[in-house]
């Protein structure tokens, strides 16, 4: 089984940091690239929504935590399950529909789950696990587990009324919830601009006393600094936080391959945005050695979880009926 | 504006007849004929919910609709499904004809509360001063992997509530003309579609026709036992049939095409000479449709002799994705087969059709993600 990810260490030696920023970026980027390739094949029956050229947020979100933090994600979840240390091998098993899945073959792609690594469970309702997030921290702070939760959302969940509501109950209990809007400018295929009368979202969230920040070109490193000086006032007692992090879908909606023939987004955006790829990015930032070091236990990995995927059985029927109750 | 006066309903033909003026069309293409006829017709007709404008149109259903009717009539919203719907019930109260789509039956649960508390008692708690013609388009998913919160059939929540009428037509032909009929109707219309009945065929008139509410159709004669299908499982209940043919029994399959108002008189003539019922609910059979037509026959025929009444549907379980456990989740052609030949030869050793005969064209045709 994969490793999970370490809580940080406070004073992260600063090659330390680059060495594991660049480690899990290069590792979702691969797990996404090698679902997209073996897509084809029909033996991931489950629709994937990649997160390929996004994975800076979740990385630099996630980078910040600690163990006992929690992650709550959307159906567009991979990048965040894996960010947060979730089971590399139980999500394939899972999109392979396997028994030994991280949802036993009963969620897909869209409903990820790791309890032990704290990966809430994602949902494939948009923005239904923005309230659930808030909810599971209002219970941290009750436990006293000092522990936060950063949730992840759409540009599109921020229209649900849920968010509102959501936003409105954490800033009145001071929750300690990290939101995070990652905004690619797209719901499905519409743009903001067919949504929004005004993209100031975060002076949006502001009005319900929640700081709010945007970042322009979400770069991995600076979005890990800002949540990680954000969460030592959190944890005692400082309430939630905003982060809208701008970034771009690389792919289509939903499955493996591109949709820039569609006519409705052009390629020239993709191509700026590729030039602020945060895999390439964080590469730069360790040696050629080290980068092939990292990249063939990557590369292991993921074959070995493909293998774990491929390997394990399918559920039997009997367990068609099993924990439909607690 | 003068509504042309409606061809009357072909109560007992299955689509299928080539007459005048039909041609063959998908389900899909049905869709979308119809809402252009209306919108043609009404110019207080639109058309709006999340991506009904976008390239993939819906699936398709709103293909062309854009183009020819402009952005002010056929529009995209944010994602705000409960607001919408207000605003839909809003724009009904004035006099539209708000036709609000969505993509997966599942996101109605956000509409819960516009469309039991407001739509569906507005016209009686306000004293029968004002109406609510509004449709609510939505479609209910199936197979690769759709899942848990992607694949539910809800359509009992609806019937449930007085006030709102609810239809899931089960081919091309009722596709167009209970869609006519439910933006005609001064009601708010749950219209209850199925992600693999997009691409089957048949015989569709070019004009504008209405499948009135609270008339089902029977669409095969047999006098051995009954089978209700709701939505696609008429298809599949018909292949059942054919199955049953086979093992030497004659099945009679109705579709009720709409669930409320439910014509339950037909079923009810059926079952009073077969004796024996199957229904197979595209749903959940705990107080699914199932169970309102199952209580109806039992009222009906109650006293007048032996009656056997068998429901199928969902497992009661959330549907799962992986391959197996959906296998298992869903009724399908061999199962209902199995059902109806115990009920009609109950002294019979138990029998199961072949199960490669029992799979369908339209299932395996259909290629995700969606
Ligand atoms: C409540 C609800 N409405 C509609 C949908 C259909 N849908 C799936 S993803 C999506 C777009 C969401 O956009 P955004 O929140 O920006 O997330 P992104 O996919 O861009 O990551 C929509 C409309 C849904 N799943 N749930
Ligand atoms: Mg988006």
């Amino acid at each position: 089984m994969p490793a999970k990810a370490k809580s940080t260490p406070k004073k992260a030696v600063k090659s330390g940091a680059s060495l594991r920023l660049y480690r899990s970026l290069r590792r979702i980027r691969r797990v996404e690239e090698e679902i997209a390739r073996l897509y084809p094949s029909d033996k991931i029956k489950s629709p994937v929504h990649l997160s390929i050229g996004q994975e800076g947020i979740a990385v630099g979100v996630c980078d910040a935590l600690e163990a006992r933090d929690a992650v709550s994600g959307t159906y567009r979840g991979h990048a965040t399950y894996l960010a947060k240390g979730g089971s590399l091998a139980a999500m394939m098993a899972e999109l392979y529909g396997k028994d030994t899945g991280c949802a036993r073959g009963k969620g897909g792609s869209m409903h990820l789950i790791d309890m032990e690594a704290k990966v809430l469970g994602t949902s494939a309702v948009v923005g239904t696990t923005v309230p659930v997030a808030v909810g599971y921290a209002l219970a941290q702070k009750r436990l006293k587990t000092g522990a936060v939760v950063a949730c992840f959302l759409g540009d599109g969940a921020t229209e649900e009324g849920c968010f509102a509501e959501s936003l409105n109950f954490a800033a009145l209990h001071k929750l300690p919830v990290v939101f995070v809007c990652e905004n690619n400018g797209f719901a499905i295929h519409e743009p903001l601009s067919k949504r929004w009368a005004t993209d100031r979202l975060c002076a949006r969230v502001a009005t319900y006393g929640i700081p709010a920040k945007r970042f322009a070109d979400s770069d991995t490193a600076a979005i890990r600094k800002h949540v990680e000086r954000a969460l030592l006032k959190m944890r005692k007692g400082g309430g939630p936080i905003f982060i809208e992090c701008l970034t771009w879908r690389w792919r289509e909606h939903v499955g493996p391959g591109e949709d820039y023939d569609a006519g409705f987004r052009s390629k020239a955006m993709l191509a700026k945005w590729q030039k602020k790829d945060p895999v390439a990015k964080a590469a730069k930032a360790v040696s050629a050695k080290q980068r092939a070091a990292i990249d063939a236990e990557i590369e292991a990995e993921i074959a070995a979880a493909i293998a774990f995927a491929e390997a394990s059985p399918f559920p039997s029927p009997e367990e068609l009926g099993t924990d439909v109750y607690a | 504006m003068s509504t042309p006066k409606p061809p009357p309903t072909p109560k007992l033909a299955w689509p299928g007849r080539v007459e005048d003026g039909r041609r063959v069309l998908k389900y899909v293409d049905a869709l979308s004929e119809a809402v252009a006829l209306e919108m043609a017709r009404d110019e207080n007709v639109f058309l709006f919910g999340l991506d009904v404008d976008d390239h993939k149109a819906i699936q398709g259903s709103t293909r062309g609709l854009l183009d020819r009717f402009g952005p002010a009539r056929v529009f995209t919203t944010p994602l705000s499904e409960d607001a919408m719907t207000g605003v839909a019930i809003g724009a009904a109260m004035a006099g539209m004809r708000p036709i609000h789509v969505h993509i997966r039956m599942d996101f109605l649960m956000l509409c819960m509360n516009q469309l039991v508390n407001i739509a569906a008692k507005a016209r009686y708690m306000y004293g029968g001063q004002i109406k609510v013609p509004l449709v609510v388009r939505t479609i209910i998913g199936k197979s690769w992997g759709q899942g848990a919160q992607h694949s539910q059939g809800l359509h009992s929540m609806f019937m449930h509530v007085p006030g709102l009428k609810v239809c899931a037509p089960s081919n091309a032909h009722d596709a167009k003309g209970a869609l006519i009929a439910a933006i005609r109707d001064d009601n708010p219309v749950v219209f209850v579609e199925h992600r693999l009945l997009y691409a089957t065929e048949a015989f569709v008139a070019e004009a504008p026709y209405v499948v009135a509410p609270g008339r089902a159709r029977v669409c095969r004669f047999g006098r051995d036992v009954t089978i209700v299908g709701v939505s696609n499982m008429v298809v599949e209940a018909l292949r059942a049939a054919d199955l049953l043919k086979e093992a030497g029994v004659a099945a009679e399959v109705i579709d009720p095409i709409w669930l409320a108002p439910l014509d339950s008189d037909t079923i009810v003539e059926s079952v009073r000479r077969t004796r024996k019922l199957v229904i197979v609910d595209n749903g959940w059979s705990m107080c699914g449709a199932g169970a309102e037509i199952a209580a109806r026959v039992a009222e009906a025929c109650a006293g007048e002799g032996p009656l056997q009444i068998q429901r199928l549907g969902f497992a009661p379980t959330p549907c799962p994705p992986s391959p197996p456990l959906e296998a298992a989740f869903y009724p399908n052609p061999a199962t209902i087969a199995a059902a109806a030949y115990k009920l009609a030869r109950p002294d019979a050793p138990a029998w199961m059709p072949d199960a490669a005969k029992a799979e369908l064209a339209y299932q395996l045709q259909f290629k995700g993600p969606f």
